[in-house]
């Protein structure tokens, strides 16, 4: 029986190389050499540009190491991903499991299409629109100051809540699609035989439906986290002065002060730093899924 | 089947491309700038190319670190570059310009002497850069938080503005309005730990770190500011074209200015163009209706300044003498000055969270 799965696994591979040929040229051009690239640049003290001279050196990695402020600037961020994370999961979850389970037809479609729909504008529309309605005198200032009785002063543009505000709306599209297509797939009979046990809606979710779901809810988590971890457009342009985190600190180097290597540098330990994250948490992840 | 027709569509489109490279050949002149800035404004361009039969055609960067990676890695694609006159020195360093023969631009006698004699701008008798245009990084307000104007740039650190000031996220900007904050030469800081001090008492009174003029004039037009830093032109033009209640105030204790020239690149080829296309963004006639139509710095220009109306900014406050003898001007910047300075914003962005 192995040894059947073994050869039929090989000459499937050969059947399939024409159908992998294209995916893996276009990585391995778009963004294995380039990634390439970065890495060597990461190493080196200047870029090669009009004849520049240039060495090898660590320099731009224990920049990192010997400067408090890269530091603090990724614990930042990392706490940032895990704030948006979590939001995802509390707003996502619920919305993929009526979605999956309550909605039918036409409603159904319906209401995918409204979670749908943010990943269809662009990034850079949807900040300026929440920068309409979250800033002082904006959509929600006026909404609210009109329906309540009191005075309220409703301010949130350029404030951390801001930058959670705006990740979290760009991302949850991601945590409802992983997780929709996991809860879809639990088999109604498993929740109709929980019923029929005598289990309460709370023991349901708890020992059934979350359990079952759980690699959509990780993908989902691991797809926000990385991500965000490294955000700099909305933090820059929502956060206002308390906007400043790694990845605006990494954009700074490419673009203010054109030091490639350093800001190369810089990213690839935010790529370690977040594997070293996934690797870590990937048993209790595996075991919870 | 799909093959000839394949070959089909790539001759044509190769016959295309030559002809088209064909007729770049004949007169075309690259210029290369910010974008919005004056050298790619459609009329301006119509002006130039039915004087001169010259075709422009415009490529733009985002930061002068951009503009010199584009110089370095096209050798002889541009004919004409915008380069701030603190960068010049870089430029001509690298063998990136070329020097220009002024006796190929008539309007080049007009330019005032101190802004042609620059010596950021020549180099053994040699000129590397023909003045455009000058402005400031000052002060600007928003008019309905102010009865009268203040005069002094210690209105940025006054707590009735606290959450209502705004600064550029620049961190050589940055630094160099702290220098003036603090009394001293913006091209030569002695005393960082005060600038640093200073401008670290700045931050709690920051509502947000300003990038683009829209940025700017959308927080004025929603009144969220009262005070920030500002660009002379910028604010002109908000004022003027955008009807906005900004005002821009040059601080008793100074204000950074900077002077914008235009330079030929090395290997560019058609250099006659170029020299054409400075003399006549050089021209008074073109500088009056960027000013009327769109809002713009000084230029250097004294005939064009001439041609302004008395009252216009331009021509009465930025060419107050009280005015010149307070300002100082960018000089060249070194790149492990400018790395030090990103350090030191960087260090206080973060401080502030």
């Amino acid at each position: 029986m192995a040894g059947q799965v073994a050869t039929g696994s090989r000459s499937g591979l050969r059947s399939a190389l024409p159908l992998l040929l294209p995916a893996y040229l276009w990585l391995t051009v778009a963004i294995f050499l380039p990634l390439s690239a970065m890495v060597f640049f990461s190493f080196m003290t200047e870029l090669p540009l009009a004849g520049k001279a240039w060495a090898f050196t660590l320099a731009n990695y224990t920049t990192f190491f010997s400067q408090g402020l890269y530091w603090t600037l990724l614990l930042a961020s990392l706490r940032l991903g895990l704030e948006v994370t979590l939001w995802c999961v509390v707003i996502g979850y619920p919305a993929a499991y009526v979605l999956a389970k309550v909605l039918k037809g036409r409603s159904r479609e319906a209401i995918f299409l409204l979670v749908i729909l943010p990943f269809w504008s662009n990034g850079l529309v949807r900040i300026f629109s929440w920068a309409m309605v979250l800033r002082e005198g904006g959509i929600l200032d006026t909404a609210l100051n009109a329906v309540l009785p009191f005075k309220i002063n409703i301010d949130l543009m350029y404030s951390y809540p801001a930058v959670i505000i705006g990740l979290v709306h760009s991302y949850v599209p991601y945590m409802v699609l992983t997780c929709y297509l996991t809860l879809q797939a639990i088999d109604d009979s498993l929740i109709e035989a929980g019923r029929s046990l005598g289990a309460s809606r709370l023991q349901m979710l708890r020992r059934v439906i979350i359990p079952l779901s759980m690699p959509g809810l990780v993908a989902g988590a691991a797809l926000i986290f990385v991500p965000v971890v490294g955000s700099f457009m909305e933090p820059r342009i929502l956060g206002g002065r308390t906007g400043t985190f790694y990845g605006t600190v990494i954009e700074d180097q490419f673009v203010a002060v054109f030091n490639w290597p350093l800001g190369a540098a810089l990213s690839f330990i935010l790529l370690a730093v977040v594997l070293v994250i996934l690797a870590l948490a990937s048993p209790v992840l595996k075991r919870a899924a | 089947m799909r093959m000839p027709k394949l070959t089909a569509f790539l001759t044509a489109t190769a016959v295309v491309t030559s002809a088209l490279t064909l007729a770049a050949t004949a007169a075309e002149v690259h210029v290369l700038n910010w974008k919005g800035y004056g050298a790619d404004e459609p009329w301006a361009i119509a002006a130039f190319e039915k004087a001169t039969g010259n075709k422009v055609v415009n490529d733009f960067f985002n930061s002068e670190q951009e503009m010199l990676t584009k110089l370095r890695t096209n050798p002889g694609l541009y004919d004409v570059v915008m380069i701030n006159a603190a960068f010049n020195d870089q430029a001509m360093a690298e063998k990136l310009i070329q020097p220009i023969d002024v006796s190929k631009i008539p309007n080049y006698a007009d330019i005032s002497p101190d802004k042609a004699g620059s010596p950021m701008l020549a180099r053994d008798g040699k000129v590397y850069g023909v003045p455009w245009v000058w402005g400031l990084t000052a002060l600007a307000i928003n008019e309905k938080a102010f009865e009268t104007p203040p005069t002094s740039i210690t209105e940025m650190w006054n707590e009735a503005h606290k959450g209502r000031v705004v600064i550029r996220d620049d961190a050589v900007e940055a630094v160099q309005f702290g220098a003036i904050a603090t009394g001293q030469n913006i091209n030569d800081i002695k005393h960082m730990e005060a600038v640093k001090a200073k401008l670290t008492s700045l931050m709690p009174q920051i509502k947000t770190f300003w990038s683009s003029e829209n940025d700017w004039n959308q927080m004025v037009a929603s009144n969220q500011i009262d005070i920030g830093t500002y660009w002379s032109g910028s604010a002109d033009r908000a004022k003027t074209h955008f009807k906005l209640p900004v005002a821009l105030v040059i601080p008793q204790e100074g204000a950074v200015a900077w002077l914008d020239a235009f330079s030929i690149p090395v290997g560019a080829k058609n250099v006659a163009g170029a020299e054409a296309f400075i003399n006549y963004m050089i021209d008074p006639s073109f500088y009056v209706e960027w000013v009327t139509k769109v809002g713009a710095p000084v230029s250097a220009n004294t005939k064009a300044v001439a041609a302004l109306p008395e009252d216009a900014f331009n021509r009465k406050v930025m060419g107050d003498p009280d005015v010149a003898k307070r300002i100082q001007f960018q000089a060249p910047i070194t790149d492990a000055q400018r790395e030090a300075y990103l350090a030191l914003w960087q260090e206080l962005k973060v401080n502030v969270k």
